[in-house]
């Protein structure tokens, strides 16, 4: 039996779980779910080793253990199936199931590839794969990697004393209907030897596959049901739950938007390998927001939207000009801005100051014949520092150091002092505190009150519900439906649900 | 938090502790090592390294690497004799143009290594190197292996004549380094140069165009080797193939000395000089204290894995490729 007992981790200006307790027994499948940015991975990280909770207790059949890494772990029986798969291309499959575990294999120093290749012959039989373990891992179909990934986890079997715990993330979200049933059914037959934290988007598949359910909700567990008497409605209602305050997102600040004024269209836009089929109209003063689930696609529409990808098919037109050329300086020219997701790998330059990274995307405003006008530029800073209240001890500090909400503000100083027209927001509240994302809040709608046209794709549903003005619902890389989302007639968490799994 | 920024200040000013430290020990050893004659002395051979390590430097912000710098120089050096000469001989006549026309070269030069490896897509580490090995072998086709004599008194006075005990060579350099220092810090160039090393994705995601920029930084580079090399003709009075022998390592050696990452976005030219002047102080001081040639080498080696120990806050990389 393997327990958590009042579990709590803080990042520096967050609070991600809160006293959790969770609890699985022998055999036992337990469903996990939660809204993005509930606390759901750091939780697992913490299971299965990769994290180290602050407080609480860790209890493997009783007895409080810790684990500072994975492999530790491992020991204990508790082994993680990754949703991003963590094989290794281009090894064989039998040397991705004993990575890092050679040694029964190892005589005088040389591996025994023919006794190493039984061994693996032995695990893929658990997970009835028919496939030779010589082969090379990157030839494998998505669905044949997921099971050699639960083939390796069960090599804990053989090397671990006690019961076994395995986790499963997304599991099913590259898989074929048929795939998913096979995989099911593998689980199911597998509980005599393990049981299973199943985490999954899908609500469907979570009430099929599992014992009990665990709701996760801002870093608390808010209900345990049983599947038996579960229905994927409340378990919606209970992730989402939260009384949404109209104060939060500025509701009262949303203005109608200019409706004869289209800065972007998309037109048919089909994105490489998705075989999908976007249109939309982006206006003066109107947030968009894509809503979907993790890997629907939204992302891809924003960068090529940014000019980081090429259209396949179709024709993207900013200000009724239809683009021609891709690439990011093509659009940042053409006004259009774009704060990323990863805020540390695209949106801040640490090391550099904070002028120097409010004026990267526009140095053409802040020089003269490729010589800089520094004075200008931290003119440009003070100002906005000032009109954001970015707290920093001056314009010259480095911005690696800055807290997430105040880099946040940087990168849409950024983009809103060089003029941009058309803003696309990825996760704009990633990772920040409550104040920090009323911030970005005010911002948006300032933005808006400005002209500005906004595609937000928003850390929750809450979220995207409140700031927009319009939603697409994308699934599976297409616009499903669309919601108009005035204030006073805002759809519900739930209606958006319906279209997104 | 505090505790933090002391140390991260202090590992900015390391360089510059350990070169007046070495200054202090070799005073202590033999107190001639103080004395305007033999900084007179390391500023000569200070004076082309600096040229082509300022130029490297560059190139290293962005993340990048040159390692061309061998053939570069070799080639400028050869061609800028070879038009001096042509062109009447003296600096004084139309021979001037000759220093133009190295920097043209140099500028051409680089931009040929810079373009392989963005267009081609090669590694800057392969694309430099093997160009380095193409420059050696045209300067020995151009001379056909011979010394190039340049005997201008004008030219030569950049050893001969001196200004405040310093040779007219060392003002010019450091004078090509305070260019170095404006294109640095106040260029839209020299910003991006560093937006492109602390992070390509965002530059890209702010718009910059990030193989142009590169290019760009290997011309700028380039021009610096063939300044370098025209120092170099002018220490000797003498130019040939091997005029660009060893500015490799100790260009390399002398940034990362001086506290410039390898992995690009921080330091710049000042690290370079602090550097250049490490790299030949100790030379220098290991002849006045009398230890023989083969010794300066492995020190130096030495002192370039400490100096990359030092330069980098270990504890956000997770593995070393």
């Amino acid at each position: 039996m393997f327990e958590l007992q009042n579990v709590e981790k803080r990042y520096p200006g967050v609070h991600v779980l809160k006293g959790v307790d969770f609890r699985i027994g022998d055999g036992e499948i337990v469903g996990l779910v939660g809204e993005n940015g509930a606390g759901k991975s750091t939780l697992m990280k913490i299971i299965y080793g990769a994290v180290r909770h602050d407080a609480g207790n860790v209890l493997v059949d009783g007895v409080p253990v810790s684990f500072s890494n994975p492999r530790d772990a491992m020991k204990m029986g508790v082994g993680m199936v990754y949703q991003e798969q963590s094989l290794i291309p281009n090894l064989t499959v039998m040397e991705n199931i004993f990575l890092g575990f050679e040694k029964p294999f190892v005589r005088f120093g040389a591996i025994k590839w023919k006794k190493m290749a039984e061994a693996a012959g032995k695990q893929l039989r658990k997970v009835k794969l028919d496939i030779d373990p010589a082969m090379i891992t990157s030839k494998l179909t998505f669905s044949q990697r997921q099971l050699v990934e639960l083939a390796k986890v069960l090599t804990l079997e053989e090397r671990v004393e006690g019961k076994l715990v395995i986790l499963l993330d997304e599991p099913t979200s590259v898989l074929s209907k048929e795939e998913i049933d096979l995989l099911f059914g593998l689980v199911r037959e597998l509980r005599g030897r393990a049981s299973f934290i199943f985490v999954s988007h899908r609500l469907d598949e979570i009430v099929t596959l599992s014992d009990r359910i665990y709701v996760l909700k801002d870093g608390a567990v808010v209900d345990v049901m049983n599947s038996a008497e579960a229905d994927i409605e409340t378990i919606q209602k209970k992730m989402v739950g939260r009384d949404v305050n109209h104060e939060y997102y500025r509701e009262d600040k949303q203005r109608p938007y200019d409706d004869g004024h289209v800065l972007l269209e998309l037109d048919h836009v089909t994105i490489a390998g998705r075989g999908n089929d976007v249109s939309l109209n982006l206006h003066a003063g109107e947030v968009l927001a894509l809503v979907g689930v993790e890997g629907s696609g939204r992302e891809p529409v924003l960068r090529t939207i940014f000019g980081m990808k090429k259209p396949e098919k179709g024709t993207i037109s900013i200000r009724g000009i239809p683009v021609r050329s891709f690439s990011a300086s093509e659009s940042v020219s053409h006004g259009v801005g774009y704060v990323p997701r990863e805020r540390k790998i695209e949106g801040i330059a640490s090391g550099m100051n904070v002028f120097e990274n409010m004026t990267l995307s526009q140095m053409r405003n802040y020089s003269k014949s490729g010589v800089l006008r520094i004075p200008a530029e931290r003119e440009l800073a003070r100002d906005w520092i000032r009109r954001l209240s970015i707290r920093v001890a001056s314009e010259n500090s480095d911005c690696g150091n800055l807290s997430g909400g105040n880099q946040q503000k940087v990168v849409l100083a950024k983009w809103r002092s060089s003029g941009s027209e058309i803003i696309l927001l990825d996760h704009p509240t990633r990772g920040l505190d409550i104040g920090a994302k009323e911030d970005v809040y005010e911002m948006i709608r300032d933005m808006s009150a400005d002209g500005v046209g906004i595609i937000l794709v928003a850390d929750t549903l809450e979220e995207a519900i409140g700031l927009s003005h319009t939603i697409a619902v994308i699934k599976d890389g297409e616009i499903r439906k669309w919601f108009n989302c005035q204030p006073g007639s805002k759809p519900s968490p739930y209606d958006l649900i319906r279209y997104m799994v | 938090m505090t505790q933090r920024l002391t140390m991260e200040n202090l590992r900015k000013w390391v360089p510059l502790f350990v070169l007046i430290g070495l200054v202090l020990f070799f005073t202590a050893v033999n107190p001639n090592f103080l004395s305007l004659r033999n900084f007179a002395r390391i500023a000569i051979s200070s004076s082309p390294a600096l040229m082509v390590a300022t130029g490297v430097t560059f190139v290293i912000l962005m993340g990048s690497i040159d390692l061309s710098m061998e053939g570069t120089i070799a080639v400028c050096a050869v061609l800028f004799a070879l038009m001096l000469n042509a062109l009447g001989g003296s600096l004084s006549g139309a021979g001037w143009l000759a220093i133009p026309g190295a920097l043209l070269i140099g500028a051409v030069l680089g931009a040929v290594n810079g373009l392989i490896h963005v267009k081609l897509k090669i590694p800057s580490f392969m694309a430099s190197l093997s160009l380095g090995f193409v420059g050696i072998g045209l300067s020995l086709l151009i001379t056909g292996g011979d010394r190039i004599l340049i005997e201008d008194p004008i030219f030569r006075s950049l050893l001969t004549v001196r200004v405040g005990g310093f040779p007219l060579m060392a003002w010019a350099a450091l004078a090509c380094l305070l260019i170095a220092w404006f294109i640095q810090d106040d260029t839209t160039v020299g910003r991006n140069f560093y937006a492109v090393g602390g992070g390509e994705d965002l530059a890209r995601a702010s718009g910059l165009n990030t193989g142009r920029l590169r290019v760009t930084g290997f011309i700028v580079a380039g021009i610096f080797y063939a300044l370098g090399a025209i120092f170099a003709v002018a220490r000797l009075g003498i130019a040939e193939t091997e005029t660009g022998q060893n500015f490799m390592f100790v260009s390399i050696t002398s940034v990362v000395v001086g506290g410039t990452s390898l992995s690009g976005g921080s330091g710049g030219v000042w690290n370079t000089l602090v550097g250049v002047l490490i790299v030949n102080v100790i030379g220098n001081g290991m002849v006045v204290v009398g230890l023989p040639d083969y010794f300066q080498d492995g020190v130096l080696g030495l002192l370039v894995i400490a100096a990359v120990y030092l330069s980098t806050d270990r504890r956000s990389l997770f593995f070393v490729k």
